[in-house]
């Protein structure tokens, strides 16, 4: 499809980062902010701010186009990268405010805030956009990649700027990790325990703003915020610790930076911004399906084996009461691919064409209808459940409970003089 | 003859404006019930999401017919829709991250796929995507007379972009007026209306969907971002002037007609683009409502709190005047100024009660007059009532009542709390309740 073929070796040399200087200038710059945004937008994310960056980022827009204008009319050059930044984090930094201003003062909830500063700004933005491109000449062209982001269009020491401030922020969050953790799981208890809440939250707003300004011009300011909700929502598959989940948020943003911008040097026409964020959104893809902790493949596999147990139980409890004589209709008829693997694990034997417990299998099944027991009687003089109605959630239960569980139900129905019926007695019964 | 400047108009203005008015009013329409199910920003991302949709669909058929459109924008719609909830059970991250990612994705993929395609030249662009081709839908051969107003011709000049808002407008109407009371119902409380028979599901895609369709329509002609600011934006106006959801409803169409009238109004005047610059008028009605909003606005709000500590300061005055009544004393005014505290509040009150007959001058000592001694009584009443029901009901010892009990005889719930008091004459210090006949 692209006319300009790619050698092999050209490939090679700029995932390498031996494609021309400035070429790699602009991959390690942006695996840096990846990085970066990763473990800023971790805690983010875990302080339930997502949106207030996608709200911010669009923000930024009235800051540029201003920042332009004002300074092209003060005679300087309007594009040079640091003006434009300073514009966009402080109509960014309004933006937020105006979204807490909202929250606070008139009956409007979250997300109609976020939705009318992002939309709001956004149109002032477009509008002085438009100003920008009637009044001045052909010099506003660079402005409009930050909509979209043009890593092309970056120079050496831009890149090498937005490299730094991602080192510079993943530092400060470094040195805050505590407080920042604290803040984000449990603000009450960080609050009592003396910490400025309300400075560390401000500090990690501050990083979120620094890392959307820095990400303008190579991802733009549209999907920046993906780069900052995209890591650590997919890491959320991968863990459950604060501090594994900041790690894998990283690495998943690094790689997503390092990709992306490797990608879209190789395809200059692609807009380096979408690339990025489509490699983050397939890293995301993989986490969900492969993650071992929360991924979908994992999930269902935990779900089947679950199902499996409760169904080998189920065999094994009808098996034994019917041995014990419990259970008077001796013809069950039981799922083939069941009594083959259950018979593999030699709990299960055929006698006489008949299904019959091994010993094994025999002590199993005098588990399993001991809990069930147990756990009726509890339901029955614990939660007063009348006891023709018990046998249903009992099914549900059983299998779930844990040794230490059946400990304790012993002792606390034994307190209560609940008459417990001595596993052992169905058995002589029976013999 | 028409006019020359009504026919300026009508080449250049009539069409977009036309196209900008029914956009706003479908997304404004369906605004209110996003905004009543604090999912604002669904119609946010759906408005994202729909890009890819559209492009995919254009890419397989190389057609932009409006149909085929709708098709893989509705898709995508659906895609978002179903994709936030799977990830939001599975991943346990809160909504808005979910969606964040689902559109962040698409719009790239989106964003992508159009400049994919744009490299084979082919008129849609990521530019157009976010303020529309508004200022395009000229009318090329508009009529010279009046009589060609009403004519097949004039019908047969209107751009397919202005059948499809218009044809969508009607359809968010009608299904509005057709499903208020399920949609009603599913927006303010999804377990009811389940019990009702309602399913708040189907409610919640079939809305989805419809905001789909707005959002496709309007795309074209105004971009995403005034879809999205019409979809949030005059139904927040609304609700910050109503209480009523049939009158918000009204109130945000009304807000959203004005919003693109005006916005296109200043655009053409300052010659900027018009998409945005009916974003930021919907912005400016926002800010006017949150400050002057008769119900809800703030100076609305500051003037009642306003009011209601001039009152406070007031009865404080009056129970202290009786206060020291009973003591058989009097006070002058700096004596009053000195245990009340807050001189200028304290000197306002008195120059009310003044001029209200409540307390009266007696060389420079202050007396209560006959209703202002009732209106005191009625304060330490409640204030002692209070006291006792403290010290019985809430079991606090009675030297740590006075506090509370000051801030609570202000309120008007005391009227109950003889009925539950075992001694409605002495307060827990000893000191006498007035009677209720007395504050008459």
């Amino acid at each position: 499809m692209q006319s300009d073929a790619l050698t092999f070796s050209e490939i090679i040399n700029t995932l390498t980062m031996q494609g021309g200087f400035n070429t790699s200038a602009v991959i390690l710059g942006t695996t840096l902010l990846g990085i970066a945004a990763g473990v800023i937008g971790a805690f983010s994310l875990l302080r339930k701010r997502s949106l207030t960056a996608d709200a911010l980022s669009h923000a930024t827009l009235p800051g540029i186009a201003g920042a332009f204008l004002i300074v092209t009319a003060l005679g300087f050059e309007g594009r040079s990268m640091p003006v434009l930044m300073i514009g966009a984090a402080i109509t960014g930094i309004v933006g937020v405010a105006c979204i807490h201003f909202i929250l606070h003062h008139t009956r409007l909830k979250e997300d109609a805030a976020i939705g009318i500063v992002l939309s709001v700004f956004f149109g002032i933005g477009v509008v002085l956009l438009s100003v920008v491109q009637t009044s001045s000449s052909g010099s506003a062209a660079g402005i409009n990649h930050y909509i979209y982001g043009q890593t092309a269009a970056m120079t050496r020491s831009d890149a090498m700027l937005m490299g730094f401030i991602g080192v510079v922020a993943s530092l400060i969050a470094l040195v805050m990790l505590k407080e920042f953790m604290l803040v984000c799981f449990n603000d009450h208890f960080a609050r009592s325990i003396g910490l400025p809440v309300w400075l560390i939250d401000s500090i990690m707003l501050g990083l979120v703003v620094v890392i959307t300004v820095a990400g303008l011009q190579a991802v733009g300011l549209i999907l920046i915020v993906a780069m900052l909700i995209i890591p650590p929502a997919a890491a959320r598959f991968w863990t459950d610790r604060l501090w594994k989940l900041v790690l894998v948020s990283a690495l998943i943003g690094g790689v997503s930076g390092y990709a992306g911008a490797s990608i879209s040097a190789l395809l200059p026409r692609k807009p380096a911004g979408s690339v990025i964020v489509l490699v983050a959104g397939a890293l995301f893809a993989i986490s969900m399906l492969i993650a071992p902790a929360r991924g979908i493949i994992a999930d269902s596999i935990r779900r089947v084996r679950l199902r499996i147990r409760i169904a080998v139980d189920h065999v094994l409890e009808t098996l034994y009461e019917i041995e014990i004589g419990l259970e008077k209709n001796p013809h069950h008829s039981f799922d083939a691919t069941l009594i083959w693997l259950m018979k593999r694990r030699g709990w299960i034997t055929t006698r006489d064409q008949q299904l019959v417990l091994t010993s094994s299998g025999r002590l199993q099944g005098q588990r399993i209808h001991r809990n069930h027991q147990l756990w009726e009687q509890y339901l029955v003089s614990y939660a007063d459940i009348a006891p023709t109605h018990v046998d249903w959630s009992v099914d549900l239960v059983e299998h779930v409970l844990t040794d230490d569980l059946i400990d304790e139900l012993e002792s606390a129905l034994r307190e209560r003089g609940v008459e417990l019926a001595n596993p052992w007695d169905h058995v002589g019964e029976n013999a | 003859m028409i006019p020359n400047w009504m026919q300026t108009f009508l080449t250049l203005d009539a069409f977009p404006l036309i196209a900008a008015i029914l956009a706003a009013l479908s997304c404004g329409l369906l605004g209110n019930f996003l905004i009543l199910r604090k999912q604002s920003l669904m119609g946010d991302a759906i408005s994202h999401a729909v890009l890819p949709g559209l492009v995919v669909a254009f890419l397989i058929t190389q057609s932009r017919s409006p149909g085929i459109m709708f098709v893989g924008a509705a898709f995508s719609a659906i895609l978002t829709v179903a994709l936030v909830e799977l990830i939001k059970r599975l991943g346990k991250v809160e909504p808005g991250a979910a969606m964040g990612v689902v559109f962040s994705v698409l719009f790239a993929l989106g964003v992508y796929l159009l400049e994919s395609a744009s490299a084979r030249s082919i008129d849609l662009d990521a530019d157009c995507v976010l303020h529309g081709n508004l200022q395009t839908l000229f009318w090329m051969d508009s009529p010279l007379r009046f009589e060609e107003l009403w004519s097949m011709q004039t019908l047969e000049g209107i751009p397919r972009q202005l059948w499809t808002l218009l044809g969508t407008t009607v359809a968010v109407v009608a299904f509005i007026g057709v499903f208020f009371k399920e949609l009603r119902i599913s927006s303010f409380d999804p377990g009811i209306s389940t019990v009702q028979g309602i399913n708040a599901g189907i409610m919640h895609m079939a809305l989805m969907s419809f905001v789909a369709i707005a959002a496709v329509a309007s795309f074209e002609a105004v971009g995403s971002i005034l879809v999205i600011a019409m979809l949030i934006c005059p139904a927040a106006t609304a609700r910050l002037l109503t209480d009523r959801l049939i009158s918000q409803i009204i109130v945000s169409a009304i807000v959203a007609f004005l919003t693109a009238i005006v916005g296109y109004a200043i655009a053409s005047k300052m010659n900027v683009n018009a998409a945005g610059m009916m974003a930021s008028v919907s912005g400016a009605f926002v800010l006017v409502a949150m400050i002057a909003s008769p119900s809800h606005g703030m100076v609305a709000k500051s003037r009642n709190q306003r009011r209601l500590g001039r009152l406070v300061a007031l009865e404080d005055l009056l129970g202290n005047l009786y206060r020291i009544e009973e003591l058989n004393q009097t006070a002058t005014k700096a004596q009053l100024i000195e245990t009340l505290g807050n001189a200028s509040r304290t000197r306002h009150s008195i120059e009310r009660a003044l001029s209200d007959g409540l307390i009266a001058m007696n060389q420079d000592q202050i007396e209560l007059t006959e209703s202002g001694r009732a209106r005191g009584a009625s304060i330490i009443r409640k204030h002692r009532l209070w006291e006792g029901y403290l010290v019985e009901k809430a079991g606090l010892s009675p030297d740590h009542v006075h506090a509370t009990a000051e801030q609570l005889e202000h309120l008007d719930l005391s009227s109950k709390l003889p009925s539950v008091l075992s001694n409605q004459d002495i307060d827990p210090q000893g000191k006498p309740i007035p009677r209720e006949h007395e504050s008459e």
